[in-house]
């Protein structure tokens, strides 16, 4: 089966290129990226603020059950033409990751279909093979974690 | 804390590339790999320690030789790195469809009887 999202990363290069088709009309999956409560959905984090326009802002935050919070991130919308083109920043609190910059284009296919075009661009290679890697080392921890949990078990 | 080594700094230097590119299609002695480096030998040992502690390499006593072949587990890690990342992506932007059909729905019944052009 082909794979929906494709991921280009070229060598050597601060940039990735993400894309993705949608069975959705274009109007559809740009409502998806201006209004809080769905990005919240999809997200799966809090939307603390989001001002879909230009030189708006925006604020994400997610705690886990007993209020930690686990996940932080803002940034800085530079661009918003609805249905054609968002450009703006992202940044995770307290990684070491930078700030990036970020250009979502959305394409109409037919009515009902649609396309995303994400150009994330890093601050360095190194940055960017950085957060590459991060779901990547984050399997591996989770499968380590599991591994302790079940020799713990076995104790 | 005692970090690990990972395979992304075995493969972040230039002679322990080249060492693994020349060991690809044959395992080597240790004096065989040197020999196709203008550098020391006890700096080839450095690496090839390096890449065993990495569990890029494996070695193999061949009577009183040691060869060093590629470990093709380790090495498909390294191919496979950005999927965990692209899963990730996958994930969400699945999440985004689902939620966005269900919109869809909900948004079409109220707006029956009103007017919908859609």
């Amino acid at each position: 089966m082909e794979q929906k999202t494709k991921i280009n990363a070229e060598d050597g290069r601060q940039e990735l290129l993400i894309t993705r088709e949608f069975d959705l009309p274009l109007e559809l999956l740009f409502k998806a990226f201006e209004e809080p409560g769905l990005v919240e959905q999809w997200m799966g984090t809090k939307v603390l603020k989001l001002e879909s326009k230009k030189h708006g802002s925006y604020r994400y935050e997610t705690k886990d059950a007993q209020g930690n919070v686990v996940f932080q991130a803002n940034g800085v919308i530079h661009e918003f033409t609805p249905n054609r083109k968002i450009t703006r920043t992202f940044e995770m609190d307290n990684t070491p990751f930078g700030v990036q910059l970020e250009f979502y284009e959305f394409e109409k296919l037919t009515g009902s279909r649609s396309k995303l075009n994400m150009h994330v661009v890093y601050e360095s290679v190194a940055k960017r093979d950085q957060v590459l890697k991060l779901p990547f080392a984050q399997g591996l921890n989770y499968a380590h974690n599991r591994l302790q949990e079940i020799v713990d078990k076995l104790k | 804390m005692h970090l690990r080594r990972d395979i992304f700094q075995a493969i972040a230097d230039p002679t322990r590339r080249a060492i693994i590119l020349l060991i690809a299609s044959q395992s080597m002695s240790a004096g065989a790999i040197a020999s196709n480096f203008d550098t020391a030998r006890p700096t080839v040992s450095k690496h090839l320690k390096i890449l065993i502690e990495c569990e890029l390499l494996k070695q193999e006593q061949n009577g009183r030789e040691i060869y060093y072949h590629l470990n093709p587990v380790k090495i498909k890690e390294i191919a496979d790195f950005i999927e965990p990342f692209r899963k990730m992506w996958d994930d969400r932007l699945n999440k985004l469809e689902t939620v966005m059909k269900k919109y869809k729905q909900k948004n079409r019944k109220i707006s029956y009887g009103t007017e919908n052009k859609n």
